[in-house]
């Protein structure tokens, strides 16, 4: 009999695992508000702001003033810093200082998905965070070292990183993480060990919402927020697409979670009807199920932020669903690669994707110095971003880092993160970042929708990115 | 044995049990009669679940049968089985990439789709997968099982745990981290339609192939010297050596078959999901594990029925147990489906669907 009892307590357990596998409604629901507040928080934000035309003038005025007093307070302490302080300052700064003796290197780290399916989009930013490294030069005679970690784009993944990288204290300030998954469990513990974090491409609302807590103090982003990206899907889709009714499907992460639901609040304010919100497990590979759950409903949009394989899952099996052959399918930045295609194969064509746009003269030699260095266009939409956050970090070092006689560097942690926050009009390739205090840097502007035609599902690794058929701001 | 006496016999954990399975029982009998109540489905559409779950699960039956075999000879979980399966599906892509270039199933070459190159190529690309399934799976028990064939009973769990990481992250390697996408077969697209019901051509060719194969391992195991043999070795090694059988030679002939079906179900997988990547066996070894232990661990027909009936009840479940209760995206909970399937089936038959009653030496 203790046989069975042990038995069934195992299978029990084995319930559980599956349960708290597929996400705890409290979270889901948690994050659902946190949402949907944040949705009502930028609209009444908008409102105000039209109002407040004036006022604002006055603001940028005073803020001004603000910046050039912050800026004569920087250029104090740098001169305090050349005058032989360095070593005094740093050692006084309550998160701690990072000596850099001479001839060695400042050490960098970055944490993205480099295993794994979502490989992609991790080594996509990795070449971005190398090549702004390579770009940056040295620092102060300091060459820049990067510590690699892998973030696994799940929540375990992103918890045994950020130990692993926290606990080496040579290191200053780190790139990522990929996913928003991995970035909730990071987080807490790159800000309790004082370093700063700049991530490239997560987008979950909720890690710069303004309740977010001082745990999220070390962690910035310059992707894009999903408040953003869902609005921007949700408009292509009523106004350009002229669709009334959608469904969606998310795989229980935080990232396809909110922005599926961004996605949907935004499409029920425009008037359209959600008529199904479902959702999958990530690393399933039957889709049938839920898109004949969701074909009862016969939507016109079927919008599935997910990544890249449960993407091409949907994608390909979704045309095979009778009560779907003529429903529209958009997917969102975490399929955004070729990779993706190639898993979907030909069910792709005719899709939409959301996901960075970027173009200017810079990106152009960007791609180009890309292109040379690893033989191929970028695999994924991050690149830049990752580009941007690495030089916002390496300039916010050498602004704080102050030098000591016999040339060991000395950088104050507490200075770095505000030098962080501090970025103000920063010329990089996906625009002029500036970081509020919520750690959003992005500019709001590099995103567009893009439109997978038969040349590019044809021969992704050629021909990707597609065009972008439409950008916020150009349509309605 | 008189009622009363069965009644004072019961002991507070099987009343437990019971409760437990009863509970769970109400609950799905109630979901379902809602959900079919609320008519949101139409039959046809009930119908698709239950064949989309018949191919999904002769393909779990499949992998399970090599957990099954394996553990029915040396009383040990094969846990980089998946990993075979992954092997097999992700080397032969390569293949099949290069003979759909050359338009082998597709219009897209000169040759053009017609039936004979389309069969021809599917044939080879079976060939190649089990092949390779095979020889990894032989290798695997050359190199990492016999050496411990005397060990205590965790050693060669453990090492099969480390063969899978070995495997995984060889692929790695090997291979690189991408998504590969099989290519599409265009004979097998399309649909057989019966009045209102309509079934896919993939999963026709899955479901049929699947079973074909499980039938003639069967008969193999039931009909053939060869096959006694492992039955044999399966029931007593001592015993079985002491009448001339050469158990090694058995055990690595087991491992094949293990591996061949695992190839088998390498291109099914390929050809209905059509991606690959180097951890893509990691879930379907789980679940054809379950399978295996749902149908009755060391039982071949029961790796058969636990896989259909895991399939079944996962694409069927969350729609049918779950929507009636007004749980909202159920299907993210189909693993808890089949997990709870499992419990039941644990309770009321505690050595699975049609497991083998173990003797006192094999427990």
């Amino acid at each position: 009999m203790r046989k069975r009892l042990m038995l069934l307590l195992m299978v029990l357990m084995m319930v559980l695992v599956a349960c708290g596998n597929a996400v705890s409604p409290e979270t889901e629901d948690a994050a659902g508000t946190a949402v949907s507040e944040a949705g009502e928080a930028a609209d009444a934000a908008a409102d105000a702001a039209a109002e407040a035309a004036d006022d604002a003038e006055a603001a940028v005025d005073e803020a001004m003033d603000d910046a050039e007093e912050a800026m004569d307070d920087a250029e104090e302490a740098v001169d305090d810093a050349m005058s032989g302080d360095a070593m005094a300052n740093c050692e006084a700064d309550e998160l701690g200082c990072v000596t850099v003796a001479p001839g060695e290197a400042v050490n960098i780290a970055y944490a993205l998905v480099i295993s794994g399916p979502n490989e992609p989009l991790g080594r996509d930013s990795a070449n971005g965070v190398e090549m702004a490294v390579e770009a940056f030069g040295e620092l102060d005679g300091h060459p820049i070292n990067i510590i690699v970690g892998d973030d696994g784009c799940s929540p375990e993944g992103g918890q045994t990183v950020a130990q692993r990288l926290t606990a080496d204290e040579s290191i200053v300030g780190i790139i990522g993480t990929s996913c928003s998954s991995a970035a909730n469990t990071a987080i807490p513990l790159v800000t309790q060990a004082g370093m700063v974090m700049i991530s490239p491409s997560n987008t979950a609302p909720a890690l710069t919402a303004e309740d977010r807590g001082d745990e999220y103090a070390g962690y910035l982003r310059t992707a894009h927020n999903d408040l953003f990206q869902g609005r921007v899907a949700a408009d292509f889709a009523y106004n350009e697409l002229g669709a009334r009714t959608a469904a969606t499907i998310h795989d229980g992460s935080i990232y396809a979670d909110s922005l599926q639901q961004v996605f949907a609040d935004r499409f029920a304010e425009l008037g359209g009807e959600v008529v199904a919100q479902e959702a999958v497990n990530v690393g399933d590979t039957d889709m049938r199920s839920v898109l004949t759950n969701i074909a009862s409903n016969a939507p016109e949009v079927l919008y599935y932020p997910v990544f890249t394989a449960e993407a091409g899952f949907i994608t390909s099996q979704a045309k095979e669903v009778s009560g779907l052959e003529d429903t529209i399918l958009m997917s969102a930045d975490g399929a955004f690669s070729p990779d993706f295609i190639k898993a979907a194969g030909d069910a792709a064509v005719g899709m939409y994707q959301s996901g960075p746009y970027v173009a200017s003269a810079d990106y152009d030699a960007f791609i180009e110095a890309h292109v040379e260095k690893y033989g191929t266009v970028p695999p994924s939409g991050f690149h830049a971003h990752a580009y941007d956050a690495t030089m916002i970090l390496l300039n916010a070092v050498k602004e704080v880092a102050g030098m000591g006689e016999d040339g060991t560097l000395y950088i104050p942690r507490t200075a770095l993160r505000d030098a962080v926050y501090a970025t103000k009009d920063y010329a990089g390739l996906t625009g002029t970042l500036s970081c509020d205090q919520n750690g959003d840097c992005a500019t709001g502007e590099a995103l567009a929708i893009f439109e997978l035609t038969e040349d590019v599902v044809s021969d992704p690794d050629n021909n990707f990115p597609p065009a972008a058929i439409y950008q916020p701001g150009t349509g309605e | 044995m008189t009622l009363t006496e069965r009644l004072r016999r019961l002991d507070v954990t099987t009343v437990i049990m019971w409760i437990i399975g009863g509970l769970l029982l109400f609950f799905i009998v109630l979901g379902s009669i809602q959900s079919i109540l609320k008519g949101t489905y139409t039959p046809a559409q009930w119908f698709d679940f239950f064949v989309f779950g018949i191919s999904q699960g002769s393909i779990y039956a499949l992998i399970a049968l090599g957990y099954t075999m394996v553990y029915g000879i040396l009383k040990m979980i094969n846990f980089a089985h998946g990993e075979v399966f992954m092997m097999g599906a992700l080397t032969t892509y390569f293949l099949a990439d290069e003979m759909n270039r050359r338009g082998v199933f597709d219009d897209k070459g000169a040759l053009g789709p017609t039936l004979l190159s389309t069969l021809f190529g599917l044939i080879v690309l079976f060939a190649v997968a089990i092949f390779i399934s095979m020889t990894v799976a032989v290798l695997l028990e050359r190199v990492a099982y016999r050496p411990l064939r005397g060990a205590p009973r965790l050693v060669p769990l453990i090492t099969a745990i480390g063969a899978s990481f070995f495997l995984q992250y060889t692929a790695r390697g090997l291979y690189g981290s991408n998504n590969r996408s099989y290519p599409n077969v265009d004979l097998l697209k399309g649909t057989v339609t019966f009045g209102q019901f309509s079934i896919q051509v993939v999963q026709i060719v899955v479901a049929v192939t699947a079973i074909a194969m499980m039938i003639g391992l069967y008969l193999f195991v039931q009909r053939t010297k060869t096959g006694k043999a492992i039955l044999a070795v399966a029931e007593d090694k001592q015993a079985a050596a002491l009448m001339g059988i050469d158990v090694d030679r058995t055990i690595v002939i087991t491992f094949a078959l293990g591996g061949a079906m695992a190839g088998v179900a390498a291109i099914l997988y390929a050809i209905m999901f059509r991606q690959a990547h180097f951890f893509m066996g990691f879930i379907p070894g789980i679940k054809a594990f379950t399978a295996a232990v749902l149908g009755g661990i060391g039982n071949i027909p029961g790796a058969m029925l636990g896989g259909l009936f895991l399939g079944i009840f996962e694409s069927l479940g969350p729609t049918l147990f779950l929507d009636g209760l007004g749980i909202n995206s159920p299907n993210q909970l189909k693993d808890v489906i089949a997990f709870t399937m499992l419990v039941l089936i644990l309770i009321f038959r505690p050595t699975g669907i049609i497991g083998e009653r173990l003797s006192e030496k094999k427990a």
